[in-house]
């Protein structure tokens, strides 16, 4: 090959730039705080909203709610939230895999209800001992997600079609092995029931975790600039690194000390978390996530790049399965008990609901697991707020339909932006 | 690729075809096709609709396997199985529709499917490869951290070329690479095939426009109707490479030609 200039110093002071990525002198480089100020209105401005939208959404439906009722942003209503929000959301994490590449899986509130009675069955009735059951009921969860993965990949079945009939056989198969009864109690002084209702982290394992974040944020941006500035390549400086790792440290930790005023900060939130965070680094920093997204982008491309699509729908699908089993798991305990009525009515779509407003796109390829988290906090806090209110749930179904229609239009009108700005 | 040309001499050629035939079912595609590309060579495939460019092509990278026939790549037959048993041996394809990622940056694309460290996705070293390759080929990117649908088509155009080159092959083949690209892109991607020439790799181009082809390439090799219909060099006369590619002296472009002499001394013979 043609050796790259050996001296990338530069010939002339004006036109070269020492760092690989800045030579190019028609590209306005924004690395003042001001430019990237510049550079993050210019994105916003192009469609590429990203998750602006629900950040200031929630910023009105709190304000709304507060002002109606000033025991909305109170920390015992805000702890109720975060228990709500964990099994709901760990569906929404689902989704988001596969709305990523490009499918729907319509059948995750059947199988989340499955998942419960599989639990109440096993465990109770049968007498299995209660690991055992968690991971049966699990498994049989991925099965099934499974099954449409083969579905689709064989038969070219349409994912919308394979999910919708999977609703119905799955919520058959709930009602089945429920048999007559109907519903099945767990016992109350479980870790599993209590885990679902009572446990917090104590103060100081919260203050500890919150910093750890910031912490580990620190280090791995640390790290990666220091790297870069090894390679030659522009690199974040040392101080807004470090002052964005101490404004989200600082937020944490204010988060926990108000939460912490009520009861704490629930064990099944930070399991959530931990969920959330944990598929953020596979989507963004593995080669499977990179696959995902390129099968979602543009299929065909990912075939001939070598990508096994099949299997990458095959995990897609399994993973949501999995996780829909895993949140009828978290909600059977939330609940202390498997029902006929677990997973029916708007679990399936405030999970699909809370991936869209969350930011992850209906059209595939773009999206990330930030999106079910910051979507089911909206859907919860909508939720939260109109039971404050008294409102009867007729109007809380019109209002989050609302506010997902808007997700939607933001979603379809930010796209066409990004189109027209040549960013789609 | 380091150390261009004195790897293999340039005599030998980087791949050979003897014979090779397609049959779809009752359809030959090809019949008995003969071509020889070397190292540092640019040799441009041409020929009409149904020619059997493609099908040659797609035999080529691994998507096809050929009826009869024999493929030596560096003097060595070889079976290409597969897309990936095409790579692997050295062999990349630009496709015509190019099969990027909008969605994906720059860097992403050019390593889709072969990422450094899976597990712990390897951004800067891909990074600093995806501007090395970029720069080799003098190429106008702006941002490898852009999405590709930001880019222009030539520059798509260079971001495909910059990803088949990235498993260091020996022979690179570009379907219609100038197909849908203005004056100045197109010149832009005639230079980075000159440029990939003089590395010493092999280059198969395919071309309806026979000024693009007249520009880059060594030798032109004329398909009709699935067979060789003859090898021109880029200096020869349009006609007969026109007669070659039409299959008959007599045909629509030449009437044409025709026409146009015919009128032009009577147009002049009617002015006063």
């Amino acid at each position: 090959m043609i050796k790259a200039p050996q001296t990338p110093v530069a010939q002339t002071p004006m036109a070269t730039s020492p760092l690989i990525d800045r030579r190019d002198e028609r590209v306005r480089h924004d690395d003042s705080f001001a430019g990237s100020l510049r550079s993050f209105f210019d994105r916003v401005r192009s469609g590429d909203l990203g998750s602006l939208p629900v950040i200031v959404g929630l910023l009105i439906i709190w304000t709304v709610f507060q002002t109606l009722n000033p025991v909305f942003l109170s920390a015992s209503n805000l702890v109720n939230m975060l228990f709500d929000c964990s099994t709901v959301g760990v569906i929404a994490l689902g989704i988001v895999c596969v709305l990523m590449v490009g499918e729907i899986d319509l059948s995750v509130g059947s199988v989340s209800g499955f998942a419960s009675a599989l639990l109440g069955v096993f465990w109770v009735n049968q007498g299995w001992p209660v690991v055992a059951a968690i991971l049966a009921a699990m498994a049989i969860g991925a099965f099934i997600g499974s099954i449409y993965a083969f579905l689709f990949n064989r038969f070219g079945m349409p994912s919308f079609v394979s999910t919708l009939s999977g609703l119905l056989a799955v919520l058959g198969l709930q009602l089945y092995f429920l048999g007559s009864t109907g519903s099945i109690n767990l016992p109350y002084g479980s870790w599993v029931v209590s885990f679902g209702q009572i446990q917090v982290m104590p103060d100081p394992v919260s203050y500890v975790l919150a910093a750890l974040v910031g912490i580990i944020y620190f280090v791995s941006r640390y790290r990666t600039a220091s790297r870069r500035k090894a390679a030659g390549l522009s690199s974040g400086s040392l101080g807004s690194i470090l002052l964005r790792a101490v404004i989200l440290t600082v937020v944490l930790e204010a988060v926990a000390i108000y939460l912490n005023t009520s009861r704490g900060i629930p064990w099944m939130f930070g399991l959530f978390a931990l969920l959330v965070i944990g598929m953020n680094y596979a989507l963004t920093r593995t080669q499977w996530g990179r696959s995902m997204q390129a099968v979602g982008g543009n299929r065909e491309a990912a075939r001939r790049s070598g990508i096994n699509v099949a299997r990458i729908y095959m995990s897609a699908f399994v993973a949501c399965s999995l996780l829909a089993a895993t949140g009828g798991l978290l909600s059977a305990a939330r609940l202390a008990t498997s029902s006929q009525q677990a997973g029916t009515g708007d679990v399936n779509l405030n999970a699909i609901a809370a991936a869209v407003i969350g930011g992850t796109s209906l059209f595939g390829g773009r999206g990330s697991a930030y999106s079910a988290l910051l979507g089911i906090i909206v859907i919860q806090s909508i939720a939260s707020g109109l039971t404050l209110l008294d409102l009867s749930s007729s109007l809380r179904y019109m209002i989050t339909g609302a506010v997902l229609a808007i997700a939607v239009i933001v979603d379809s009108l930010a796209r066409r932006s990004r189109i027209s700005h040549g960013r789609a | 690729m380091s150390e261009p040309l004195n790897a293999v001499s340039p005599r030998q050629p980087v791949l050979s075809l003897r014979g090779i035939s397609k049959n779809f079912g009752a359809v030959s595609a090809l019949t008995d096709i003969e071509l020889d590309v070397h190292p540092g060579e640019v040799v441009a495939l041409v020929g009409d609709n149904g020619a059997g460019k493609s099908t040659l092509v797609k035999v080529l990278a691994g998507v096809h396997q050929p009826t009869s026939g024999m493929i030596l790549f560096e003097g060595k037959p070889v079976t290409l199985p597969s897309p990936s048993a095409a790579l692997d041996l050295g062999i990349a394809t630009v496709f015509q529709d190019l099969a990027l990622c909008e969605n994906l940056d720059v860097v992403a694309n050019i390593f889709l499917g072969k990422e450094m460290s899976p597990y712990q996705l390897d951004e800067v070293s891909m990074e600093v490869r995806a501007w090395k390759l970029l720069n080799e080929l003098s190429a106008k990117i702006p941002s490898v951290r852009e999405p590709i649908a930001s880019l222009s088509g030539g520059q798509r155009q260079t971001v495909a070329i910059a990803r088949s080159l990235l498993l260091d092959p020996k022979l690179i083949m570009l379907d219609e690479p100038t197909a849908a690209l203005g004056v100045a892109q197109t010149a832009e991607v005639l230079d980075l095939i000159e440029r990939v020439r003089d590395w010493g790799l092999g280059v198969i181009m395919i071309s309806h426009n026979m000024e693009d082809v007249r520009a880059v390439a060594d030798r032109i090799v004329v398909l009709r109707l699935g067979r060789n219909n003859g090898i021109f060099s880029p200096d020869g006369s349009n006609e007969e490479l026109v007669s070659a590619i039409t299959g008959a002296s007599n045909n629509s472009v030449s009437r044409r030609a025709q026409r146009r002499q015919a009128q032009a001394p009577i147009a002049q013979e009617n002015r006063p």
